[in-house]
């Protein structure tokens, strides 16, 4: 318990800041329910159409969906091969692992705009070899998306082995099993919660994900944030707060059952 | 030594996918993009010595170090105040803190940038409000200028700010706060010359991690300025999409990475990449 508390100076300037974080998040609901087809306050009566036009107007189904299959193809993808590399590093402890990691953290470093025109010019170099695996395709978004999660899902998986206990290990490897036994029935059941963890993160951030695919994107692989984007530059289209909303109600849930189970853990 | 060998495979095996697969796809595009610019439009050092003596590109590293440093300053103080209700408030005070920070943090860059917009732009809940009180007349522009920049990314990196912060915060060993109050120093006394100086290592840590992603900021900008604000990743968009001038876009970018490992090299000397998450 810390002895030394806030007082009441401190916890007004906090309230400010809190409610500074939390402002524009609120001041999208009333722009959701506006009847206008413009961004505009409600004046008097609300209407839910932008609420049914996100179901009704396919572009932003299709967009959801395709932001879905790039997710998923790139959390996997990253997080298996997170996987193997934090394991090779637990296991192995080889020389230069520390600027080997440190050269599989720079897409988190990298100011993510060069991230960006790297993998346009990987996407249109490949655009040259295959039509449906470079620039503007969803494979292509997906390996790029890829190549962004990888250091987040590593760094996950990392932290997770660090709290492992070397010594199960080590007597699994006494008693004869093999580099494949180790891994799969010892290592990986006592860090599941890491790896579940690293896949959802890396599914979340290429779900979200828009720098890098403005860059690799144009008419054809037109992920959710990227529509979101079109809708935000141009005329701003009040589907948008819509959206918003309820992006914001998921997220929102998600953190307080993570909240309810970190909770129920620690309790046990 | 048959062990050795089948070590070395072991860990050539489980490691080789990811650092090929991020040598193919990163390190030698990244690779390719540092050739754009020394090649086009013409093989030299052209794009480099324009970058010295262009006014628009000065101009915009002008601006973006301007803004990423406001942005800095103010999202560490504003960071710093609600890190200290979150570390050390009262359980209740510590839950509604830690939902301010996380909420907003896991909510995506579009969202929070639109939010923005609905608050501050001419019909927005910010002019809507102050007009139907009738404190002004004309709608103030709050958005599509730099003040609506520096707001954006203030709240974007405020979240980013906290982490450092309020790890130093933790590992602080209260029983010198505790002596401090008790050899009569006043409670603001004990904050600004015990807690703070203390914190001095989350304090740098939170700033310089503020500062390198202000510096690389795309997304808010361009949405918050409208193009009237242009900070340097948008200069490299608009030179790679609008008026096709590769070569400058990649020697910004190659300008760009160096400034950022330079910068993070300095944060490395100063605080502990534990110290950071």
């Amino acid at each position: 318990m810390p002895t030394y508390r806030p007082g009441p100076v401190s916890l007004v300037i906090a309230a400010l800041v809190a409610l500074f974080l939390l402002m524009p998040l609120l001041a999208v609901i009333p722009v959701s329910l506006t009847p206008s087809r413009m961004l505009a306050m409600p004046s008097g009566e609300l209407s839910l159409r932008h609420y049914r036009a996100l179901i009704e107007d396919p572009r932003w189904i299709d967009s959801i969906l395709l932001s879905i299959r790039i997710g998923v193809a790139s959390s996997a993808f990253s997080t298996v091969l997170a996987l193997c590399f934090s394991l090779g590093v637990w296991m192995f402890q080889p020389r230069f692992t520390a600027a080997l990691v440190g050269f599989v953290l720079l897409p988190m470093v990298v100011p993510p705009v060069v991230s960006a025109i790297t993998l346009y010019f990987l996407l249109t170099s490949v655009s040259g070899m295959s039509s449906f695996f470079g620039y503007d395709t969803w494979l292509g978004v997906a390996m790029a998306h890829s190549v962004m999660t990888v250091p987040f899902a590593t760094v996950l998986i990392l932290v997770s082995l660090s709290q492992l206990d070397r010594r199960i290990d080590l007597a699994a490897r006494g008693l004869g099993a093999s580099v494949w036994e180790r891994a799969t029935r010892i290592i990986m059941p006592n860090i599941k919660f890491g790896i579940v963890t690293a896949a959802l993160l890396s599914f979340v951030l290429s779900w979200e994900e828009i720098g890098v695919t403005l860059f690799i994107t144009s008419v054809n692989a037109i992920t959710l944030p990227r529509l979101m984007w079109m809708g935000l530059r141009d005329n701003i289209d009040p589907a948008i707060a819509a959206l918003s909303v309820i992006l914001i109600i998921i997220t929102v849930l998600v953190l307080a059952v993570r909240s309810v189970v970190t909770r129920q853990r620690a309790g046990h | 030594m048959r062990g050795v060998l089948s070590d070395r495979m072991g860990a050539a095996l489980l490691m080789a996918p990811l650092l090929l697969f991020l040598i193919l796809a990163y390190a030698w595009p990244f690779l390719g993009v540092v050739k754009w610019s020394f090649t086009l439009p013409t093989p030299g050092l052209g794009q480099y010595q324009a970058l010295l003596t262009d006014d628009l590109v000065q101009s915009v590293f002008i601006r973006t170090l301007r803004i990423a440093a406001i942005v800095t300053v103010v999202s560490v103080a504003a960071a710093y105040a609600i890190t200290v209700v979150w570390v050390r408030g009262s359980p209740a005070q510590r839950l509604i803190a830690e939902f301010c920070i996380l909420v907003p943090f896991w909510i995506s860059v579009l969202t929070r940038a639109f939010g923005w917009v609905a608050l501050l732009s001419n019909r927005g809940l910010i002019n809507t409000w102050l007009q139907s009180i009738g404190f002004i007349s004309e709608p103030l522009t709050l958005v599509r200028n730099e003040f609506g920049v520096v707001v954006g990314m203030t709240h974007f990196l405020i979240p980013f700010a906290v982490f450092p912060l309020a790890s130093a915060m933790r590992s602080l060993d209260d029983r010198v706060l505790l002596a401090a109050r008790g050899l009569g120093s006043s409670r603001m006394r004990t904050f600004w010359t015990v807690f703070v100086p203390m914190t001095r290592s989350g304090i740098i840590g939170s700033a310089l991690i503020v500062f390198v992603f202000s510096l690389g900021f795309f997304v808010t900008p361009a949405i918050l300025g409208g193009g009237r604000s242009v900070m340097i990743a948008e200069l490299i968009y608009l030179r790679i999409f609008q008026s096709p001038d590769w070569g400058l876009g990649a020697a910004i970018s190659v300008v760009l990475v160096l400034f950022v490992g330079a910068l993070m090299a300095l944060l490395f000397r100063y605080v502990k990449p534990k110290q950071l998450i």
